[in-house]
């Protein structure tokens, strides 16, 4: 049995910060979107300003990272293997099929994570950072010598900003489930956290029925 | 283990780091404390009145006050002659009617609902001696009456249906050794019990204030800074701060609470912002009429009835009229949650003559302002309701004469007739009348200005900021969190969530089935 270090200290950190901003900034955010009620609304409002602006500090920080790692090209999209991964999930997870493609340290995601995550990172993200600003330092009017943008008005960008939320926490929801989808079902979320993961037990084109693709569902 | 540990701990420093850097530590409060230290110093007038010569000699006539006063601070009575308290008329820029005097003397409201004919009732709250009829010489300096204002021992009243003459009880010598600064007795004598009674009009105004609680008003708290309507209403050569969009139309001469509380008086950035576009008010009154209930709607239209043909009055359990023979039926409301609007401060008026529209609400006085004017915030007001008299052919409110002053002179308090009413009051505003009289509803708007609530009592965050019976509920014209949202992208951001879970409910069973199904298999 061979572990390797698939997820370094700072990806896991910047892993788990960013899943707990995310999880503390929808209930902060849906709280002030009038769906839910929990920190009361003052206090929804502070923490989600305060939690936004860590998530800034943390984006800066990651980008750093993912571009001196060269980290990046991990989510570049690709088409191979796309239509492959997609039907795995549809039809081949259900029938004990192996991953198809598989997973090394210098190709951590598959076809679709890669295509997901990208989609993250370059649209959902910036949109949400950029409307989140917007919804934060807009002004109307600009009074009292108080530096501002001269927005009109809120209603764009607040809806906007309610889109990506509704698709963060889709995401949210898919993210935890396919988590269990790894090669047995807590396989990733081990590696996420200590940062080692036994990659020879992925099987890609193995028999179907071998002790080593048994997932271990119920014990 | 390690890593993680360290990973949770660089987390901690992290989110520790970012809200240390966030958080703003001041805590001084001295711009509030200083202004309560300010305003609790009370001044004394500077000479003791009582010992002046003449003002031992006996008065026989107010008039002869009024010279006695005049003879030591002359000029004076010029500078109240160019006041709205005496002239009861400004030139005001109505937008659409152009320039035009504005004011008591011909504004039409929907209370006593105007002054002509009756101004030997009405006139009793004017700064000035024997104002009983339009012909009133605004010129002769010796009809002000100095003591309305300045009497400081509270034993002067003028006379019920006097025009502004003092009771014929009163002891003019003492007033007048008892001179100072208006206090809240002088203001409020009027301005507590317009309309005909206390609080009919404003809401916010009453006699409650005379001796508030803190509950009822901050300011002027006997257990608070005890505040005079003069500390914030302040004069300049007797032109007083501050009037009411009841009778004026422009955006000027306004007392504003940023004068001492500056316009961004919150600790809290996000309360500050909110100035942009609410008013003190909107948030610092979240009731009013605290004490004794105002006058919220008022039905001319059953005016008239008479037992044993005499007028009556109707009390409800309370003891506020519900029914009154000469004015017809009252709605009261206490405790009031105001109404919100957007108000740039400047407001149109129904001037007498103006033609209306029969089959809708007349509104007398619509405050103007709507979200995207810069000039805009959004205020508390007081709606008040009515159903009163105009004429049918010629389509205008009418002003009909309700004192009566002697037997057949139309008055419809005394003779109970409207058509003689009707006539007799058109008459006095120079406009016909057509023999045709009906009764339609009209709305006045009164914002709130007093009554000011502590800082704990003040509106909260979700009184607004929520999906459901807001405050702010009918204030349109902008997107607000909490209360607003597109309803397509909610439907559809549930719609997604309520997928997402479904495949992943379903996708997860079969998984679960399938490998159950296999290992029996096995």
């Amino acid at each position: 049995m061979k572990k390797e270090y698939v997820y370094r200290s700072f990806e896991r950190f910047w892993h788990w910060m960013q899943a707990a901003l995310i999880i503390f900034l929808g209930i902060t955010g849906f709280e002030i979107h009038g769906s839910i009620q929990f920190f009361g609304y003052d206090q929804a409002v502070k923490y989600h300003n305060t939690a936004a602006l860590s998530f800034l500090v943390l984006i800066v920080f990651a980008i750093f990272w993912h571009f001196t790692t060269g980290e990046w090209r991990q989510y570049l999209p690709t088409w191979k293997n796309l239509r492959a991964q997609a039907e795995y999930y549809v039809f081949g997870i259900f029938r004990n099929a192996p991953h198809p493609t598989k997973k090394t340290v210098l190709s951590k995601l598959n076809p679709l994570q890669k295509l997901v995550y990208a989609g993250l990172k370059v649209l959902v993200i910036p949109v949400m950072v950029m409307s989140g600003l917007l919804y934060m330092f807009y002004r109307y009017p600009q009074r009292y010598e108080v530096l501002g943008l001269n927005v009109h008005g809120l209603e764009f960008i607040a809806i906007v900003h309610t889109i990506g939320a509704f698709l963060l926490v889709s995401f949210f929801i898919a993210h935890l489930y396919l988590i269990t989808t790894g090669n047995t079902v807590t396989s990733n979320l081990k590696a996420m956290i200590t940062g080692y993961e036994d990659l020879s037990k992925e099987d890609v084109k193995g028999d179907p029925d071998s002790e080593i693709n048994e997932p271990v569902y119920s014990k | 283990m390690k890593r993680i540990f360290i990973s949770l701990l660089a987390l901690g420093v992290f989110v520790g780091l970012v809200t240390t850097a966030l958080h703003n530590n001041s805590t001084e409060n001295t711009p509030l404390a200083k202004l309560n230290e300010q305003y609790a110093r009370k001044t004394k007038p500077s000479v003791d009145h009582s010992l002046f010569a003449e003002l031992k000699k006996k008065f026989t006539k107010p008039q002869q006050v009024t010279a006695a006063c005049i003879s030591c601070h002359n000029g004076r009575a010029v500078e109240v002659m160019q006041s709205t308290h005496w002239n009861w008329e400004r030139t005001e820029y109505i937008a659409g009617k152009g320039i035009r005097p504005l004011g008591k003397r011909n504004v039409l409201n929907n209370f006593c609902i105007g002054i002509s004919g009756n101004e030997q009732s009405c006139n009793r709250c004017h700064i000035g001696y024997g104002y009983s009829n339009a012909s009133f010489n605004f010129k002769d300096s010796l009809n002000v009456d100095c003591l309305a204002c300045h009497d400081n021992s509270a034993t002067y009243v003028k006379a019920i249906d006097g025009a502004g003459m003092p009771d014929p009880s009163v002891n003019l010598n003492y007033a007048a050794q008892h001179v100072g600064k208006p206090d809240r007795t002088n203001c409020g004598t009027c301005h507590f019990f317009g309309g005909g009674g206390n609080n009919v009009k404003h809401g916010d105004l009453e006699q409650a204030l005379f001796d508030p609680s803190r509950d009822v008003d901050v300011h002027m708290a006997s257990d608070g800074p005890d505040m005079e309507c003069v500390d914030c209403h302040t004069a300049q050569k007797h032109q007083m701060l501050g009037k009411m969009y009841s009778v004026s139309s422009m955006n000027r001469n306004r007392v504003q609470c940023e004068q001492c509380h500056s316009a961004m008086p919150h600790e809290s950035d996000i309360l500050n912002e909110h100035t942009y576009k609410i008013a003190c008010q909107t948030c610092h009154i979240p009731l009013y009429a605290k004490v004794n209930p105002t006058k919220l709607h008022w039905d001319w239209s059953t005016a008239g009835k008479l037992r044993d043909g005499q007028p009556y009055e109707e009390k409800d359990s309370a003891g506020t009229d519900v029914y009154m023979s000469i004015k017809g039926s009252f709605v009261w409301g206490k405790n009031l949650r105001p109404d919100y609007i957007w108000f740039n401060g400047t407001a149109s008026h129904y001037l007498v003559g103006d033609t209306i529209d029969p089959t809708k609400s007349v509104m007398l006085n619509p405050l103007f302002g709507n979200y995207d004017d810069p000039d805009s915030k959004i205020y508390p007001v007081k709606i008040h309701r009515a159903n009163q008299i105009y004429d049918m052919r010629n389509r205008y409110l009418i002003q009909p004469k309700t004192v009566s002053t002697k037997a057949g002179d139309g008055g419809y308090w005394k003779e109970f007739n409207w058509g003689r009413a009707a006539e007799e009051g058109m008459k006095q505003i120079h406009l016909p009348y057509s023999g045709k009289y009906g009764f339609i509803e009209t709305e006045m708007y009164w914002p709130i200005n007093h009554m000011v609530s502590s800082k704990d009592k003040a509106v909260q965050c979700t009184d607004c900021h929520r999906r459901n019976n807001g405050r702010l509920a009918n204030v349109g014209g902008f997107y607000m969190p909490g209360r607003d949202y597109n309803p397509l992208v909610e439907h559809l951001g549930v719609g997604v969530l309520v997928l997402t879970l479904a495949g992943v409910f379903l996708h997860g069973s079969v998984r679960l089935a399938v490998s159950r199904k296999r290992k029996k298999v096995k």
